[in-house]
């Protein structure tokens, strides 16, 4: 993500074991997400993550086009993760890459995993991810806001599924890379939890770890996602509160 | 869709002490375990290991033996002899199909209408893009939805103007048995058809429309507030114009409450009482 070029490599990790911006090895950078911003959409997500600015919308289930595509006994998940021109330093040429390739596919799997997809035969649940500005980590951003998403297009599903990366700067395991220690650190590994049930439905690795490296970064990671799990439940209940004197004597519920 | 909008909602990150409505229904969000002890998971939940999990954001619904959440947000979930609104999305030889907004496009065959057709005529009655009131005839494993115009009430739609609000909030647009819509027609003499799937047509004079689609607004917004009925009558009221002034009706006479509107079967019993002929214009 953004170019490397011929700059120098930054001091990732001082010696009071503060991060490159102020954080502790275990601190998350600030996070904000707005549900149901989108009106068109039957779901959708703001999420504000560090520097990252990531939307989601999701549609369905509806209708399979095309046809073919159609499954008998279940619905399919799509995902169509995407990067604007402008989310990066230098323009990104616009359109399919084999990295967003990738990411859809990942994302629609992970998904497919918790949404109780049996009970909408023949249809498709159609998530779009849309990183209008990337710092690193975009893709667990964009997990994080398509689940959100998810619930506010009342999909049944076994639960939110919040993600985020962990990764290795300098001799430290750290979480929630940020775009320098993305592109000078020695490792970044994605992932994304069931919280209900503690499975991880996205891990992707790059760079090196050893074994004992990667269990703590598992652990941290799952923390992390924890802490992630808080705020997507808050942001749904912001949106669902009932405010003021409830109307008790008129029940919705038909 | 499932969308009760709310811009710059003033909520966020507040951490009040919980109104009174929040400790009777309780939110749910999906994942989270709902206190389910001897009751048998039913919609919107599932169970792993004795334990009770919401699989939809609403609210907890407790009727033993059933325990159930009954979904805030998502596309529309077609039940049998439910009344809907569609539009013609795609015409065949024998049947067309019509988006009622549900997961699925739903077949009406030309045997479910009240029209003599032979093979191949189809497009000469409904064209993509009409509108039509069905009800939802039968449905199968598959989602399949089944849909006739042959009933009372049932037909195509003239004229007019659709408003689509959340489905989770038709009962509320409906009132006890309709009386939010005869509010609605009373005060601006618009003809009004709720549709089960949130897809409410409404013909009028354009004061009538603007005002019916205000009212929808306010009730789509703040449906879940006491006093709700209050609050779009003293909207109506503010809007009224001088007796003088008042616009022309659509076509004859002011429709009483009861007479002209036509309300869509809520399921509850007396509302389906209002049930009139279908809603035509000229």
């Amino acid at each position: 993500m953004g170019s490397v070029g011929a700059k120098e490599v930054p001091v990732l990790l001082g010696p009071d074991g503060r991060r490159i911006d102020g954080r502790k090895v275990d601190e998350l950078r600030p996070i904000a997400i707005t549900a149901g911003p989108l009106h068109q959409a039957d779901g959708s997500a703001f999420v504000e993550w560090g520097q990252n600015k990531v939307m989601a919308a999701v549609y369905g289930p509806r209708e399979v086009h095309p046809r073919h595509l159609q499954e008998n006994n279940k619905a399919i998940v799509q995902c169509r993760y995407n990067m604007a021109a402008f989310s990066v330093d230098e323009r990104k040429r616009p359109g399919l890459d084999r990295r967003s390739q990738e990411i859809s596919k990942v994302i629609a799997e992970a998904f497919e995993s918790v949404i109780f997809v049996e009970e909408y035969p023949r249809t498709s649940i159609d998530v779009y991810i849309e990183v209008l500005q990337a710092n690193a980590g975009t893709r667990c951003a964009g997990v994080v806001a398509a689940s959100v998403a998810l619930a506010d297009a009342g999909i049944p599903m076994v639960d939110l599924v919040p993600a985020v990366a962990v990764g290795k700067v300098g001799d430290a395991v750290v979480l929630d890379l940020k775009k320098e220690e993305d592109n000078f650190g020695s490792a970044d590994l994605p992932m994304a939890l069931v919280p209900q049930s503690g499975r991880l439905v996205l891990l992707q690795m790059e760079g090196h770890l050893s074994r004992d490296e990667l269990a703590r970064a598992l652990d941290l990671g799952v923390v992390g996602c924890r802490k992630i799990y808080e705020v997507m439940k808050q942001a749904l209940r912001d949106r669902y509160r009932t405010d003021g004197p409830g109307p008790a004597a008129e029940g919705m519920a038909a | 869709m499932g969308n009760g909008h709310r811009p710059g909602h003033p909520g966020r990150g507040r951490e009040g002490a919980p109104s009174p409505s929040d400790e009777e229904r309780e939110l749910v969000l999906p994942g989270e375990e709902i206190a389910a002890a001897g009751l048998k998971p039913g919609p919107g939940t599932y169970r792993v290991q004795g334990h009770t999990y919401a699989s939809v954001l609403g609210f907890v619904s407790k009727r033993p033996p059933i325990v159930r959440v009954v979904a805030l947000s998502g596309r529309y979930i077609p039940q049998t002899n439910d009344v809907v609104v569609g539009t013609v999305t795609d015409v065949q030889g024998t049947f067309w199909l019509l988006d009622i907004g549900a997961p699925r496009w739903a077949p009406l065959h030309m045997t479910g209408t009240p029209w003599k057709i032979d093979f191949g005529e189809t497009e000469q009655y409904l064209k993509v893009g009409d509108s039509v009131v069905v009800a939802v005839e039968n449905l199968d494993a598959t989602g399949r939805i089944g849909v006739t115009m042959n009933g009372e009430g049932l037909g195509k739609l003239e004229g007019g103007t659709i408003v689509t609000v959340s489905p989770a909030r038709v009962p509320r647009i409906i009132g006890r048995a309709g009386s939010m819509i005869s509010t609605l027609t009373r005060h601006t003499g618009a003809k009004i058809a709720v549709g089960q799937n949130g897809r409410i047509w409404v013909d009028g004079t354009e004061d009538a429309i603007h005002r019916v689609q205000e009212s929808l607004r306010l009730i789509e917004e703040e449906g879940q507030r006491r006093g709700l009925t209050e609050r779009v009558t003293s909207y109506l009221r503010s809007t009224e114009l001088p007796d003088g002034e008042r616009p022309i009706q659509a076509e004859g006479p002011p429709a009483g409450p009861g007479k002209d509107d036509w309300v869509a079967r809520d399921g509850e019993g007396p509302s389906s009482d209002g049930v009139d002929d279908a809603p035509r214009d000229e």
